[in-house]
């Protein structure tokens, strides 16, 4: 096939996919559906565009054949008169955004709401807005939450037809149904972020497979939800961590912590982008978890101008951050801002508050207690909470790293 | 529900068991299947050179030295884990040693008879 056509439909799918499967699912109330007429759809224009020309409106043709192939599947399940206006509704859409300048519209929001519901089951959510929004498929997010790829794709099914039977609205909450409702969205687009990697602290975190996806999301929230100081909040987290990203091994692979990092290798410009967000979460005056978390990495990011990190700054903000979201990765990085702010044992003291159930796997929890251990010379105990960490981690570099730990204790 | 974890590895991979640095990894591992509660059972399997195979052929033993087949990939050694799911089962796997320089075969067990009376 030509490849100047094949790049047409790549660029289309990746800037029109989401939006043309949020507009056909948010009318007909059917995931399924409308994914199936989009790519029968693009399996048509991979047939007809090489001969034909791209049409001047890629995404309106698009648009007009999968609305044709939903009316033939229609047609065979006689279905309802309601669903037969909704059809003729997209056919008069399709033929007016070709006619004229206009885009059809933009009914992502919609999409990520339906996908982040609290009906649908959470493993579910990020992988459903990865697919539908993003288009990835399903072996690929398998891979980055580390499950079967026919589990996945069976979970997606399932959360799809559950769209469809329960019939889910597509629509935008207001409030005061929405702070609950975006807090759900946020967390999808975070756990897309720490996807199949959750067993490390998020700014340890180095294999994340899907975080340049999770931060698009990230992006496309920023701008479909211009006045949500959270989102903001979110994605300036994400590039903040993301901006470490070569920083975090060295060039023969080895592990390098946070406080270690060269910090010629963060990426200034992301650093920037992360700074102006969350400048701009500020100014809209309401404090929330992904706000703090962004502000934990900006103390850090500061290290970068002033050559040191601030422990009593992030200190007080895992205070203000296990006030309004108590997760085991912010108290286990309290307990660390403790000991690193000059108390080693008091932070020792709210490690080992931890309720036992949450720790026992929680790799941050042991590597933490073992640099706890270690500035309270109790040397013998640090070497098993190094070990232990490093039996649960499932990235050889970081085991290698804390095995070290552990070696250096011995002395 | 209780999932076998096969670890399988090249020979250059498996003759790194000598190295003491290297084991150490693997006993925190299977330390900490144990820490979970987890673990059912598992063992090291020596190399395939130190195996007997044995069939019987309408009444005939047959004996040969050596492995069933030689293959490229060995398993070095197997745990069995029991876990509430599949989910779970692949996490555990990911964190083992060989998940990082070989894999992990992840493959639910049959349940096992009840004793006869």
């Amino acid at each position: 096939m030509n490849p100047e056509t094949h790049a047409v439909i790549e660029d289309v799918v990746r800037t029109a996919y989401g939006r043309l499967i949020a507009y056909l699912a948010a009318r007909t109330g059917d995931v399924t559906g409308a994914e199936d007429a989009l790519s029968d759809a693009l399996f048509t224009a991979l047939q007809k565009w090489p001969a034909d020309g791209v049409p001047d409106k890629p995404e309106a043709w698009l648009l007009h054949v999968a609305r044709n192939r939903m009316t033939d599947t229609a047609r065979h399940r006689q279905v309802s008169e309601r669903y037969e206006q909704v059809l003729q509704q997209i056919a008069e859409e399709a033929q007016m955004v070709a006619d004229t300048r206009e885009y059809f519209p933009d009914e992502r929001l919609k999409l990520l709401f339906v996908c982040a519901h609290p009906a649908i089951d959470e493993s579910a959510r990020t992988p459903l807005m990865l697919q539908t929004v993003l288009g990835i498929d399903a072996a690929r997010i398998a891979s980055a939450f580390l499950v079967s790829p026919a589990a996945m794709s069976q979970r997606l099914v399932r959360a799809k037809s559950k769209i469809r039977d329960a019939a889910i609205p597509f629509y935008v909450p207001d409030p005061p149904e929405w702070n609950t409702r975006v807090a759900f969205v946020l967390d999808a687009i975070y756990a897309a972020y720490t996807s199949g990697w959750d067993s490390l602290m998020e700014t340890a975190s180095t294999h994340h497979a899907m975080a340049p996806e999770a931060i698009t999301l990230g992006q496309m929230l920023v701008q479909l939800m211009p006045g949500e100081p959270e989102a903001l909040g979110l994605l300036a987290l994400m590039l903040h961590c993301e901006a470490r990203r070569s920083a975090r091994y060295t060039s023969e692979g080895e592990y390098v912590p946070l406080d270690k990092q060269d910090i010629a290798l963060w990426s200034q410009p992301m650093m920037e982008e992360a700074e102006k967000h969350l400048r701009m979460a500020a100014a809209l005056k309401r404090m929330g978890r992904y706000q703090l978390e962004a502000a934990i990495q900006s103390v850090h990011a500061s290290r970068a101008v002033t050559g040191r990190i601030n422990w009593p700054e992030i200190l007080m903000l895992y205070d203000g951050l296990v006030r309004i979201s108590p997760g085991i990765g912010s108290l286990v990085g309290r307990a660390v801002a403790i000991g690193q702010a000059g108390q080693p044992a008091a932070g020792l003291a709210a490690l080992e508050e931890l309720p036992p159930h949450r720790i026992v796997t929680y790799q941050p929890y042991w590597a933490t207690r073992g640099h706890l251990l270690l500035l309270l010379d109790r040397k013998a105990e640090a070497q098993e909470a190094f070990i232990r960490a490093a039996s649960l981690t499932d990235d050889p570099a970081l085991r290698e790293y804390l095995f070290k730990l552990k070696n250096n204790c011995a002395c | 529900m209780k999932y076998a974890l096969l670890y399988i590895e090249s020979k250059p991979q498996f003759d790194r068991r000598n190295d003491p640095a290297f084991m150490g990894a693997w006993v925190a591992y299977i330390e900490s299947l144990r820490a979970a509660g987890i673990f059912v059972a598992g063992a090291g399997l020596q190399s395939p050179e130190t195996a007997t195979t044995v069939c019987v052929r309408e009444g005939k033993r047959h004996v040969h030295d050596g492995p069933y087949a030689e293959t490229k990939e060995l398993v070095g050694g197997v745990s069995i884990i029991d876990v509430p799911n599949l989910d779970i089962a692949l996490e555990w796997a990911a964190r083992s040693p060989a998940a990082g320089y070989g894999s992990v075969e992840v493959r639910p067990v049959l349940p096992t008879p009840p004793p006869s009376k």
